[in-house]
């Protein structure tokens, strides 16, 4: 996720705080990964730098917290880039349970095993999401949807390989 | 304690092996997920579960609403036909209402067959339409209503008689992603609140995911983790 792009996005509804950009974000966005004030500071500076937000007046008592930040013309531009440039879909063809099953298939070890724990891990959390979906309100539910649709699809690659692992056997001990 | 308890299940037809030596135990109130790949065996040890199929080796105990343990692989199809009436419900992926008869008929037959007087019936009939949020419909037949819509009605009809147990096999399996969820919660959220158990095939994770533990199925072998000791 681009913090600086989503800080962006919150500041084109008007002028805000550090402080308060921190709490629309981590309403909005930090479900599970909260922004650190470190992190909002370091990007606030970084998008003053670029000329993206100005500093639209400071309160009495300084101090960082106090600085109000507005987004400029060249910011409202590069959110407008940020939104309509699509987002690289992403392979995963790094993917560790392929590497796992292939060595305990090297191994001599049972692969159905890893894949059968694999499965049970990803159900059990899937579980989680699903209750969580349950309880929250529609901006939960949306997020708990990606996720789930995404373990989703892991197990049922899971499932496939489960079904070839004789067929994967033969190819990788010959 | 387990309410239904299956051990060494076999049947086969002709030359399938549908099952072979296949167990599952099932405790009161629990939803339990049977997955696993198309043709595994997955419907035939539902069937036999819930005594629709009689297997061809092993048995299944019940536990019945005054704590007896009952047999069901010992009994005649008449004793088996009546247990099934009395203590389970049945949802399955489409075409288990009766095409002539409106929704509300549909979800009252159960109390009715059972003797209920079609005043008393017609009502607790609407009360679960209502729980699946479906009242809408109680005027329409079958045909006449969505794919989710008829889900919700088999659902309340399978809820009607207050069952033990609830065996759905692929009960969102016609239905769009945001239905079948739909489907699922209102499922599983009637059986919690009044204590059925749910015996849930199902093919899809996302589904499976309503359910306390999965068992799975593969070559007509179960693999009940919880129970494998
Ligand atoms: N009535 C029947 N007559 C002949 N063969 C049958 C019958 N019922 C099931 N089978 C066979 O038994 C095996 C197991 O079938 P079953 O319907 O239990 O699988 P399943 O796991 O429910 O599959 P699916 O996910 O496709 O519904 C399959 O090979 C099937 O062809
Ligand atoms: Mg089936």
């Amino acid at each position: 996720m681009s913090i600086g792009h989503a800080l962006l996005g919150l500041l084109e509804g008007g002028p805000r705080h550090g402080y308060d950009l921190k709490r629309a974000y981590d309403e909005r966005f930090g479900q599970d990964r909260p922004l650190h004030y470190g992190q909002v500071y370091s990007t606030l500076s970084r998008l003053l730098k670029n000329g993206l937000v100005t500093e639209a007046g400071v309160e009495a008592g300084d101090g960082p917290e106090r600085k109000r930040y507005a987004i400029t013309d060249a910011g409202v531009t590069d959110v407008e880039r940020w939104l309509s440039t699509p987002e690289k879909p992403e392979p995963y063809l790094q993917n560790t349970l392929y590497a796992k099953v292939v060595l305990a298939l090297l191994s001599g070890r049972s692969a159905t095993e890893v894949l059968d724990t694999q499965r049970a891990a990803h159900l059990t959390t899937m579980r989680e999401l699903t209750r969580r979906k349950a309880d929250g309100d529609l901006a939960d539910q949306l997020i708990c949807d990606f996720a789930l649709f995404h373990l989703e699809a892991d197990l049922r690659w899971l499932e496939l390989t489960a079904a070839r692992v004789d067929q994967l056997a033969a190819e990788v001990m010959r | 304690m387990s309410l239904l308890r299956a051990e060494g299940l076999s049947k086969s037809f002709g030359k399938t092996h549908a099952l072979e030596d296949a167990g599952i135990t099932i405790r009161a109130g629990e939803v339990v997920a049977v997955m696993g790949p198309s043709g595994s065996g997955k419907s035939t040890l539902l069937h036999c579960l819930a005594g629709i199929l009689p297997p061809d080796r092993g048995t299944v105990h019940y536990r019945d609403h005054f704590g007896s343990d009952r047999e069901l692989t010992a009994m005649n199809d008449g004793e088996r036909s009546e247990l099934r009436r009395t203590e389970f419900g049945f949802v399955f992926q489409f075409g288990q209402l009766v095409p002539e008869l409106t929704c509300l008929e549909n979800v009252a037959l159960p109390l009715r067959l059972s003797g209920m007087k079609r005043k008393n019936a017609e009502r607790a009939a609407r009360d679960w339409l209502a729980r699946l949020e479906v009242d809408g419909v109680a005027d329409q037949r079958p045909g006449e209503t969505s794919g989710g819509q008829g889900q919700r009605v088999a659902i309340a009809r399978a809820l009607v008689t207050g069952p033990k147990v609830i065996f759905a096999d692929e009960p969102t399996g016609a239905l769009d992603s945001l239905n079948g969820e739909r489907v699922m919660h209102l499922l599983t959220t009637a059986a919690r609140e009044t204590g059925a158990a749910v015996v849930l095939v199902t093919h899809e994770p996302r589904v499976a995911a309503y359910s306390d533990r999965e068992v799975v199925v593969r070559d007509g072998r179960s693999r009940d983790v919880e129970f494998a000791r």
